[in-house]
């Protein structure tokens, strides 16, 4: 793993998890990130062919339930938590021009 | 004074069904002593006086926990409470409901009392990355209480709290309880419902308990287990009562040794400490049986992929629109997420979420996400043939005591490393405690050393019963810090 060719592209990473990142902290975070890469890396030498994957510790099944209306929190109480509303919407910018 | 601040709360049920003290006088010495004490352990983020001076007030006796106050961890939502998982995005955020866990405590008589610091939404080890301030150890304040339930841990160590809630997903109960020297409890995964838990890794976060005594641990969870129909992860199982084994002898348990946990590079008084404990078991009847856990080496390594994946999924609700913190810089929708984030999330988040975008991402899913449920099987294999030879086993909680406040900060990977004995239970999702065990001098000061117990998933009454025979054979428990 060279200096020049990062393991890890943390500009590119971090615009698809939508987080700016300052310059600093992306060289901070690709020199420790690299790290833990090539720690995690470890799991490439078992031979895993043949086994099945795990997702969760136990069977989680899909749970469904009868059809109706049941109570849920009322609109205002959950628009009260929002950084911008009116009129009874979330407020955003301009998505459509 | 008519309570000790490190009272169980087995003892206060005693206090209070007895008449000598009522339930408003126990709040009232209890958050005398956290008003006296927290300036200097900062293991509470805040708490509302008045609200549990109603509940106390309103208190029913008759109810198994009747008058019990319970500090709550703050990624746990109580109903108008702030609830910030000690984040700055959540901003001012007050949940509108409460969690299952308060609900059904409240059911069994105990409220809500206080919200406790954390490694911001329990990414941690040392309660460090908390957005709002650190907590301190409580036997020694220039080090850390452990983490992610740093404040948990250090408020029942402290004597500010009677017993708390946490959450533990990598080992986010038992590690604190271990440095801080009280009981931590993590039940099986499925086993307590996390509904309003601020999600972290989805198939590994559970709600479970720190208390000064292992039937305390066995109390709250008779309050807080059972299925819930809004976590379809929580399991219906038959009703049971938790404390039914305890009293019970050791007579004939054989317990692992396992021996990838037994290595170099552990602090020699942790492993004195654990040998001694081996030897009190020993001379309670049970017998030790060593045990192999093969694939331990490749747990933290799974265990990172896994949770940082799922990091990144979870915390992707965090957008600036709906609750919390929203950015004033943004020009467009797309910065206004990407500043919202910025400003909202702390630098640990950050890394974790970047690195779980990377082993989701085209090209590595197979790689690392994909082969890390693969390594996943093989450890829950690992502690399934396990438990066919022995009843549970035994570790310590954390290869060393307490370390200095940004020892680690600066080194994600050595602070990941703390959890190394911890997480092959949360990736097995098997049923696990830490209990006070003995010190160790480390840097001339004498700090507490956990000693870990992992039962098969579902056995959560034989650990209570092995942790309970265990801590009545020692004094441990009854050890406290000096702080006045």
């Amino acid at each position: 793993m060279s200096a020049s060719t990062p393991a890890i592209d943390v500009a590119y990473l971090a615009r698809l998890a939508r987080i700016q990142l300052t310059t600093d902290e992306e060289v901070l975070f690709t020199s420790q990130l690299e790290r833990v890469l090539e720690h995690i890396a470890k799991i490439n030498t078992l031979d895993l062919s043949g086994i099945e994957a795990t997702a969760h510790a136990i069977s989680v099944f899909d749970v469904v339930r009868e059809d109706v209306v049941g109570e849920s929190l009322p609109k205002q109480v959950v628009l009260e938590q929002a950084p911008h509303q009116a009129n009874g919407l979330f407020v955003v910018p301009k998505v459509l021009e | 004074m008519k309570s000790s601040p490190f009272l169980t709360i087995a003892e206060a049920r005693r206090l209070l069904v007895a008449g000598k003290i009522s339930p408003l006088e126990l709040l009232e010495e209890l958050e005398t002593r956290i008003k006296a004490v927290n300036p200097k352990i900062k293991a509470y983020l805040s708490w509302d006086s008045e609200q549990a001076r109603q509940e106390a007030l309103q208190a029913d006796l008759s109810k198994p926990l009747g008058g019990i106050p319970i500090g709550i961890k703050d990624a746990i939502v109580v109903k108008n409470a702030p609830a910030n998982s000690s984040s700055k995005i959540l901003g001012n955020y007050r949940a509108p409901y409460d969690a299952s866990v308060i609900t059904r405590l409240r059911a069994a008589g105990a409220f809500p009392m206080g919200r406790l610091n954390m490694d911001e939404f329990a990414m941690g080890s040392s309660t460090e990355n908390s957005a709002f301030h650190p907590t301190y150890n409580p036997w020694d304040q220039t080090r850390i209480p452990g983490g992610s339930s740093g404040g948990s841990a250090a408020a029942v160590a402290a004597g500010m709290a009677l017993a708390t809630l946490g959450s533990d997903t990598g080992g986010s109960i038992r590690q604190p309880a271990a440095l801080c020297g009280c009981v931590g409890f993590k039940p099986t995964y499925g086993r307590v419902s996390r509904y309003g838990l601020i999600a972290f890794a989805s198939s590994l976060d559970q709600i479970g308990s720190l208390t000064h005594s292992v039937e305390d641990s066995a109390l709250l969870l008779n309050a807080i287990a059972g299925h819930d129909p809004h976590d379809s992860t929580s399991l219906q199982l038959p009703h049971e009562d938790f404390t039914s084994e305890i009293g019970h002898d050791l007579k004939g348990m054989r317990f692992g040794i396992p021996k990838e946990y037994f290595v170099d590079g552990m602090e020699p008084g942790v492993r004195d400490a654990v040998d001694k404990a081996i030897q009190q078991l020993v001379s309670l009847g049970a017998e030790p049986v060593e045990i192999s856990l093969p694939h331990t080496e490749y747990a933290v390594s799974t265990y990172y992929i896994i949770v940082t994946a799922e990091a990144s999924s979870n915390l992707a609700r965090f957008d600036g629109i709906r609750y919390g913190h929203r950015t004033t810089r943004s020009t467009d929708l797309l910065s206004l997420y990407e500043k919202t984030r910025e400003e909202g999330f702390g630098a640990e988040v950050k890394r974790r979420i970047i690195l779980g975008t990377y082993v989701l991402t085209k090209g590595h899913h197979d790689a690392y996400y994909l082969r890390a449920q693969k390594v996943r099987t093989l450890i829950r294999k690992d502690f399934e043939e396990a438990f066919e030879k022995v009843d549970f086993i035994l570790s310590p909680t954390s290869p060393e005591t307490a370390f200095k406040l940004g020892e680690k900060v600066l080194d994600p990977l050595k602070m990941y490393l703390a959890d190394i004995f911890t997480i092959a239970g949360n990736l097995s999702g098997i049923c696990g405690m830490s209990l006070p065990c003995g010190f160790s001098k480390r840097d001339g000061v004498e700090l507490p050393v956990g000693l870990q117990l992992l039962g098969p998933s579902f056995e959560e009454k034989r650990l209570f019963r092995v942790g309970h025979a265990y801590e009545q054979s020692t004094e441990w428990h009854q050890q406290h810090p000096a702080i006045f």
